[in-house]
């Protein structure tokens, strides 16, 4: 058991308060300035979490943070699975994007779906030089050529395309105009706009306003007939899986979802979504822009629900069934009870190895604050959290309805800070990303992506409940960990070892 | 309902379960404007069609599924290869996260590398102060001993002289002024990670051995009896580079590696993390300008610097990533030519071992067709391989290969009767050779994780060499290089060839004649 657990609130706070202290101590003054708004211990009863953040990272530090292009084309474009998303500039953004968010689809890749493709116009010295525009116009030209039953493109901007002042809007419009009004979508999500991939959320979101609802077709309208139980989920990337392990449970409830934004995602999705009657939104952070854009313009509400784990299901699948009526409110009930036995049967196999286990987290979007009933779901408690690119509400979310007292808080922490208060916090688990999951494991701290689910999930919904609970007792309780120092170091008479 | 407990489903069979399958048919039918099926079916099958290769080859300007990467990520590869050296890349941060998550799927290890973390106002005003500033954190938090600076496309783009902007962060006291801080331009839009290998080799090296950027006197040279050995940008760098530091022990050569990454992307875990571990000191660096020669692993990963090197009098000498015996011969007896050392009889030992080896088992191999992808360099040496083990290596494709690389290819085929009828495909993409793979099929695809997509559309069976292998782990720890790498190579093909057998003929009662105990 950690130290953490064996301590009073007021000794974690004391101990969190003095960690901050020795990590800006390294930096020159102005940094520390700087990076002491970020580093907070949570007071409870405080409207947030006591950090400042979306400020740019400061050069030099290791920050985890990705890019603008990484929030559209990475998350919130790149999974809509029957568009064409070229990556519009030099090769490399689309080569380290490609695959690898494990957005899950359906659909014949190459030929109808493009998930796990890459796109790019490989920007040469000549197109920085003479610009890239007419590149471009042959760039679409041979998509159309070689892969008819694309229902879109998008134009993914690299860093040089606004650098160099190319017009995609204009190439955009022509191009449509030919192609007889197909989608042709540019998005101005090059890398050096904003401070994280945060902007290229919204950014991303912008494009789907102008470009695919204010274009939707009559033809595009008439597609199905609604019905009062029609909502689309919003922000849910099916990673592993997801929304499906989602979608199922808002199905058996009564409700029809006509969209899905944006795992397995397809055009059709996104032009049906403005018929939805509520849009319901797992990833606030990513898609908050698109969904009060809809309540203004079409007058569709909007609620934010959060998957993770038994309790904060139950209080998510209430609180969307409360937008409709009676018959969908025993739906949920006849959900809830569906599912409370494999829930109980899940806890008492998985609670009893990991009570009273700590864990930090460092993740983008929702994940810090939405893992953490799914934690305590399993008697485990949430000791560390930030996020790399969340916003001022994210952190009064966070703070109202998540953390505990004296919760250590880093928002857009440094390599070198999250070393130290992993290091002297000691939890049982870090929940991070791929670039920091081999730092921790060589410290012999047990971790878990918690982007990609470490290649396994879904982690969603019921059903996803159950991976994640094995697959942090499966993280915790790896015989590895006990492995990680040599016996002989700790031998009570010294065994010999050769000289170097 | 398809979860329960006692044994977890994870998305490999929850997804299975007939309520999943309902509901995604569902969305399928209702939601998703899908096309007809008979429509996707009539479009698969067009695109394995010889008219639809024609043009696919006709794109000039569309780059589908490349096997490339940009230039800054072969010059933190190449960094990391330097004692306690921090990269720095110049330029937006996004592309460092890329990098370090690039390296670290394929490696499964800490990437350490910072960036400057330039935004909208660093495009309008240039990036100056995000290098004084972030010289200076990083000097102060991570405490390395040199950092090596490239850049990104928007730095070049912006047009940022690196060499001005060091030196004015030295004046500022970012960084002490005998502080170490080589740098090297590496636009992403010009040609691929190989060069940016190839221009922060140069960098560093050049900032030694010229005076460190003006501030110093430049080194004369002495010549000793050492050798230089550079490994390139390579997947396999961990095995390799200790086989290579294994054979020059065995012969006695005294060495230097240039860009030795070897332990830093192989560190223990003991409880300690080491952000920097190994790796070329600084001291050798400077003093590999008096070595005898200096020996390049693969070409076109050192255009700039054996020039560069030859231009301070050196012998220099490149190879295409040899893999196989002739090619390891060549290297061997190169090293004996140029140090005057013997190859060892435990290392001829070993040669015929290999050579036993592969007449065990090359009627497995012999006359079978291949294709291969990824870099230029490895491309060669695999394909040189394949030609002594008799088989053909029918399609050769390198996204970052050039026309002059396509003629050494074209001569490589031209020197044995097994090249007769093998191509070289210099500057083209993977969806080029999927189109090759349907009109012109081989029997086995050599290549990184990607080409898993072409096994699925094309049936042709994978085996993995290259750069990245995301999806197998600890590849990278055994060697190529070398008759020991020879040896892990032949496996690794046969291996494949003997699965694809057995899967070819394991139904029970109908192809089972030939699911043989013995081959």
């Amino acid at each position: 058991m950690s130290l953490a657990s064996t301590q009073s609130v007021a000794e974690i706070k004391a101990r969190n308060k003095q960690l901050i202290d020795e990590v800006l101590k390294v930096y020159p003054e102005k940094t520390a300035k700087r990076r002491a708004k970020h580093l907070n211990v949570h007071e409870v009863g405080k409207s947030d979490c006591g950090v400042k953040s979306n400020l740019k990272s400061i050069p030099g530090v290791m920050t985890i943070r990705g890019c603008a292009y990484a929030g559209s084309k990475g998350v919130v474009w790149g999974p809509i699975k029957d568009m064409i998303h070229i990556s519009h500039g030099p090769v490399g953004c689309g080569q380290y994007s490609w695959g690898s968010r494990r957005n899950y689809y359906v659909g014949t890749t190459g030929i109808d779906t493009f998930g796990t493709m890459q796109f790019t116009s490989d920007f040469q010295e000549k197109d920085i030089v003479f610009g890239g525009d007419k590149k471009l116009v042959k760039v679409i030209d041979e998509i159309q050529d070689l892969f008819p039953l694309s229902r879109g493109i998008t134009i993914q901007s690299e860093c040089p395309i606004g650098l160099i002042g190319d017009d995609i809007e204009a190439v955009s419009r022509a191009k449509s105009k030919e192609y007889g009004g197909k989608t042709i979508v540019p998005v101005r999500c090059e890398g050096f706009r904003g401070v994280s991939q945060s902007l290229g959320h919204h950014i991303a979101n912008d494009a789907v306003r102008d470009w695919v609802f204010d274009k939707i077709t009559p033809e595009a309208e008439r597609r199905f007939e609604s019905t009062p139980y029609d909502v689309a989920i919003i922000g849910d990337y099916n990673i592993g899986g997801d929304a499906w392990s989602s979608r199922i449970l808002l199905e058996e409830m009564g409700l029809r979802v006509i969209a899905q934004w944006s795992g397995d995602g397809s055009l059709a999705e996104l032009e049906a979504t403005p018929k939805a009657k509520l849009n319901i939104l797992h990833c606030y952070r990513s898609m908050n822009y698109i969904s009060r854009h809809m309540e203004e313009k079409f007058g569709i509400p909007w609620c934010e629900y959060n998957f993770f784990g038994p309790s904060k299901i139950v209080e998510s699948l209430r609180k969307i069934a409360a937008f409709f009526d009676d018959k969908i409110k025993e739906g949920a009930e006849r959900v809830i009870s569906k599912y409370q036995p494999l829930m109980d049967a899940v806890i008492a196999k998985y609670r009893p190895r990991l009570e009273g286990k700590s864990v930090m987290l460092f993740v983008g979007g929702l994940r810090p604050r939405h893992v953490i009933g799914a934690y305590e779901d399993l008697g485990m408690v949430v000791v560390g959290t930030g996020y790399e690119f969340g916003h001022n509400d994210d952190y009064q979310r966070t703070a109202q309805h998540y953390v505990k007292d004296g919760t250590l808080i880093y928002d857009d922490v440094t390599g070198y800070e999250f070393e130290r208060f992993v290091e002297k916090i000691q939890p049982d688990l870090v929940g991070s990303g791929i670039k920091e999951k081999y730092v921790f494991q060589k410290m012999g701290v047990p971790f878990r992506q918690m982007h990609s689910w470490d290649y396994s999930g879904p982690y969603h919904g019921y059903d996803g409940f159950a991976i994640f609970a094995r697959d942090m007792d499966m993280a915790i309780n790896s015989p590895i960990w006990k492995k990680t120092r040599a016996p002989w170091k700790d031998a009570p008479r010294p065994t010999l070892m050769a000289a170097e | 309902m398809t979860q329960n407990a006692e044994n977890v489903l994870d998305h490999f069979e929850l997804f299975r379960g007939p309520e999943y399958q309902q509901m995604l048919a569902n969305k399928r039918a209702l939601f998703e404007n899908a096309h007809d099926p008979a429509e996707v079916e009539r479009i698969r099958e067009w695109a394995k069609t010889p008219e639809y290769r024609e043009k696919n080859f006709a794109r000039e300007e569309l780059t589908i599924n490349p096997a490339k990467a940009c230039q800054p990520l072969g010059a933190v590869f190449a960094s990391v290869g330097f004692e306690s050296t921090l990269p720095f890349v110049h330029g937006s941060q996004g592309c460092v996260a890329y990098y370090r998550s690039h390296l670290s799927r394929h490696f499964k290890e800490p990437t350490s590398c910072v960036s400057s973390s330039m935004t909208e106002d660093a495009a309008v005003f240039g990036g100056l102060n995000n290098m004084i500033d972030g010289l200076a954190n990083s000097y102060n938090m991570y405490k390395p001993k040199m950092i090596a600076v490239s850049t990104t496309c928007m730095a070049e783009v912006i047009g940022d002289d690196l060499n001005a902007f060091i030196k004015t962060s030295k004046e500022k006291g970012s960084v002490p002024s005998e502080f170490d801080v080589p740098f090297a331009h590496t636009p992403a839009f010009v040609g691929s990670h190989v060069t940016g290998y190839d221009n922060a080799l140069k960098g560093i090296i050049e900032h030694f051995w010229d005076g460190k950027a003006g501030s110093e006197p430049k080194l004369e040279r002495q010549p000793n009896e050492k050798i230089n050995f550079i490994g390139g940008f390579d997947g396999y760098t961990v095995g390799n580079i200790r086989e290579i530091k294994r054979i020059f022990e065995l012969m006695g050569i005294e060495y230097t590696i240039l860009a030795d990454n070897s332990d830093v992307f192989d560190t223990p875990t003991d409880g300690e993390f080491r952000m920097y571990d190994g790796g070329t000191t600084l001291k050798d660096a400077a003093n590999a300008i008096h070595a005898k020669a200096t020996v390049s692993m693969q070409q076109y990963c050192t255009e700039k610097t054996l020039p560069f090197i030859e231009s301070h009098g050196q012998q220099v000498v490149a190879f295409n990533h040899p893999v196989g015996v002739s090619a390891t011969d060549d290297f061997l007896m190169t090293l004996s030519r140029i140090t005057g050392k013997a190859i060892p009889k435990g290392l001829e030992q070993e040669r015929g071992r290999l050579v036993d080896a592969m007449a065990d088992s090359s009627a497995h191999i012999h006359g079978k067709k291949f294709a291969i992808y990824g870099d230029p360099d490895l491309c060669y040496g695999l394909a040189g391989f394949l030609l002594e083990l008799g088989a053909e290596p029918t399609h050769v494709l390198s996204t970052n290969g050039t026309k002059a690389w396509e003629e050494k290819m074209q001569a490589l085929f031209a020197s044995s009767q097994f090249g007769k009828d093998c191509h070289a495909y210099p500057g083209r993409d993977l969806w080029h050779m999927r189109s090759l793979l349907f009109t012109e099929p081989v029997d086995f695809l050599i290549g990184n994780t990607y080409g898993k997509y072409l096994e699925r559309d094309t049936g042709t069976p994978l085996i993995r060499i290259g750069f990245p292998v995301f999806d197998r782990h600890h590849h990278h720890r055994y060697p190529v290089w070398g008759y020991q790498g020879g040896m892990n190579v032949l496996v690794k093909i046969l291996d494949r060839i003997f699965e694809e057998m057995d899967k070819n003929t394991n139904v029970v009662g109908k192809t089972d004649y030939s699911f043989d105990i013995i081959r």
